[in-house]
């Protein structure tokens, strides 16, 4: 009896921090992390985390967030519960954006300043390589299969294809001026590269490495040059995909397989990064000029609400 | 013996193939030459600002660094020449020289004067990059189709100071200028942007430097400056020889702008977004200094050059100009919009930056000032206005 008592208020316990989602956002300017109960849509607190925090991810098990803070030169471990740093992991210098291999043992960091890609053994806590590639790397992610790193090189235009066993680059493909975010297909096909400066989006052939596809933007009334594409992100489907328009205030619907842009969603202003709800429910934006984050419904397509954070919300994490 | 020999040489082609993969052709080597003059230490208003020998050339250094980082990818190899004529020399010798070298694309930073001279020498043989003036005229009447300009002309700079004047409606200016022929130009170029906004120039008055500034501005600029209400106090004085003295000792409080207080510049220290963070750290690494707008010009140089031979594997000056004149050029400059060159008179477009000595205020086109094609060519002469043959 007692026994089942215990494993009910467990069960209750678990039922009801699983439902209720948790967002990490990382706040540049206010060297802090905000954490968002999205379906309270609620600010729950704010955590000062260290200098110029920008690149946000969880482990691949939801335990661990890793934070970068550029200005300290370093990635922190921090335990995704009680928010207590575990460790700070040598990134290398001005640490913005990394990636995280799926069994969660890897994580590759992009080293603007330095023209380099620093690879961290996760369980050892150890960099093991750096690898150089073009002028000041940026958008960085890892393929389903963990076969490529991709890094792609904000002046050199280029996105670097990395070999990741060998860590050697084995492919270059010239991309429009300043690529930023990259994400791969969940079926592993397909890169989809934005260029910030020439306003597009493409979508790269994995097998090929070449561009097979370019999407253009257009939003009633606001200017082309106001269109810069910054993050990007597929559904797991590949039914639609959405990129976050910068200074244009937008989120892009676009529909995966006939790659036509179906809506433009008004959200806060210079909107930067994109994160879905653990079942692709919601997506969520950071809205860096506005200091808020924004929810879309994506049943509907439909902006629900926007919560303000804090100054320069940059990238969001989301908890299960 | 001999194979231990080949083995490094075989390792390094092996090592292009394989990392030039999907890009690379031949490998190709790029030349560009930078030629200036030494100068004169100027007079001084303050000691606070060190003289700096080596504006322009550090951007350019910058630049080839970044053209090499991309180019290994590419096997595609940047050179500069860099040709430094002493104070005293002759500077169409040393571009004569260089010319003869066959080196077909210029970065030349030198004033208007000696750059009509090296286009006359050039008789279309290489392609020019001024790094250096901000002549209207070169943009307007006396186009010299061999030169791309990288700097914003005056007309550019004006243009982008009434913007932000309209929109803060300070629509009553006061002019003061010094006596040097560069600060007439760009009361001229401000007189054309107040007449483009439909601003009134309600004082006008120059500045004659009959006393030192230094001892006397506490008592002088308060008299200098009476003369009838005003919104805003444009000053033009481009060698700085007495611009700084006039904040806070006018006789009536009002906002300086023009080339002190807040100016209109391609690039300032205190410019941060779109990634400008990254190559100011990467400027102040490498030149152990602040960059100047002559260094981001030269940077863009060596970029424009490195955008079109990444892309088309083209390094003649012919076609090089040819792209970079076309639709199809776009460059990230740090400036949050692609950058490109107004064909009608190579004039790069760029956003300007409107800086206080500490804070970036804004950088125009603003919003609200409309263009049929680009809303960067507000600033400065558009085609229906260019005169040139």
């Amino acid at each position: 009896m007692k026994t089942k008592v215990l494993l009910s208020a467990v069960c209750l316990l678990f039922s009801v921090t699983s439902t209720a989602e948790t967002v990490f956002v990382s706040l540049e300017k206010d060297n802090a992390i905000a954490i968002v109960d999205p379906i309270a849509g609620k600010l729950v607190k704010t955590v000062n985390i260290g200098q110029r925090p920008r690149g946000i991810q969880l482990s691949p098990d939801a335990q661990t967030l890793y934070i970068a803070t550029s200005d300290d030169d370093t990635v922190l471990e921090v335990d995704a519960n009680t928010l207590a740093v575990k460790s700070r992991l040598p990134s290398g210098e001005d640490p913005e954006t990394f990636a995280i291999n799926s069994l969660g043992t890897r994580m590759y960091v992009s080293n603007e300043d330095d023209n380099q890609v620093t690879v961290i053994d996760l369980p050892t806590r150890q960099a093991i390589h750096t690898i150089g590639v073009g002028v000041e790397p940026e958008g960085i992610a890892v393929s389903p299969d963990g076969l490529w790193i991709v890094s792609a090189s904000e002046t050199t235009n280029m996105v670097h294809w990395i070999d990741a066993k060998t860590h050697e680059i084995k492919a270059n493909t010239l991309v429009d001026p300043r690529p930023r975010a990259l994400s791969f297909t969940a079926d592993g096909q397909q890169l989809w590269v934005t260029s910030e400066i020439d306003g597009t989006l493409m979508i790269i052939d994995v097998a090929t490495k070449e561009i097979s596809q370019r999407v253009h933007f257009a939003v009633p009334g606001v200017g082309k040059e106001k269109i810069q594409p910054v993050g990007v992100v597929v559904d797991k489907k590949r039914q639609w995909a959405y990129v976050a328009l910068g200074p244009a205030n937008r989120v892009a619907v676009i529909n995966a397989q006939s790659y036509a842009v179906e809506k433009y969603l008004l959200v806060g202003a210079r909107v930067w990064n994109l994160a879905f709800s653990p079942e692709q429910q919601r997506l969520y934006t950071t809205n860096g000029v506005s200091h808020d984050i924004s929810i879309i419904d994506l049943a509907e397509h439909k902006v629900t609400k926007s919560i303000a954070v804090g100054r320069y919300p940059w990238g969001l994490a989301v908890k299960p | 013996m001999m194979p231990v020999r080949l083995f490094p040489v075989v390792i390094f082609f092996l090592s292009l193939a394989c990392s030039s993969k999907l890009l690379a052709g031949e490998a190709q080597e790029i030349k560009i030459a930078y030629i200036t003059q030494e100068k004169q230490v100027p007079a001084a208003l303050s000691n606070l600002e060190p003289f700096i020998t080596d504006k322009g050339l550090q951007g350019a250094l910058l630049g080839l660094k970044d053209n090499n980082t991309t180019g290994q990818f590419t096997a595609q190899h940047y050179l500069l020449e860099q040709v430094i004529v002493p104070i005293g020399g002759d500077v169409n010798a040393a571009f004569t020289e260089i010319l003869k070298q066959g080196v077909q694309l210029i970065i030349v930073n030198l004033p208007a004067e000696q750059l009509v001279q090296l286009h006359q020498l050039n008789n279309m043989q290489a392609l020019l990059f001024d790094v250096a003036t901000r002549t209207d005229a070169f943009r307007q009447k006396q186009c010299l189709d061999d030169v791309l300009h990288i700097l914003p002309s005056r007309a550019m700079r004006a243009d982008a100071l009434a913007q932000y004047m309209l929109k803060k409606r300070w629509k009553r200016w006061f002019l003061v200028s010094g006596n040097t022929p560069e600060d007439a130009l760009y009361i001229d170029a401000l007189k054309r942007s107040a007449k483009r906004f439909g601003m009134k120039v309600v004082a006008e008055k120059q500045w004659l430097h009959s006393y030192d500034a230094r001892r006397t501005a506490q008592a002088d600029i308060p008299v200098f400056t009476q003369v009838d209400d005003y919104d805003v106090l444009v000053v033009a004085d481009e060698q700085g020889l007495f611009g700084e003295y006039i904040s806070y000792r006018s006789w009536i409080p009002r906002p300086v702008i023009g080339t002190q207080g807040l100016i209109a510049t391609a690039w300032h220290r205190t410019h941060e977004q779109w990634g400008a963070v990254q190559i100011q750290n990467r400027f102040k690494a490498l030149a152990k200094r602040q960059m100047q707008e002559q260094d981001y010009a030269a940077y863009l140089a060596v970029r424009a050059i490195g955008e079109v031979v990444t892309r088309t594997r083209k390094v003649d000056a012919a076609s090089i100009k040819a792209y970079l004149l076309s639709d199809r050029f776009k460059l990230q400059g740090y400036k949050g919009r692609p950058l490109s060159f107004r064909s009608w008179n190579g004039q790069l477009r760029q956003p300007v930056l409107l800086a206080a000595p500490s804070s970036l205020v804004i950088a125009p086109p603003l919003d609200g000032f409309l263009h049929p094609k680009n809303e960067l060519d507000t600033l400065g002469y558009d085609q229906p206005e260019i005169q040139c043959q």
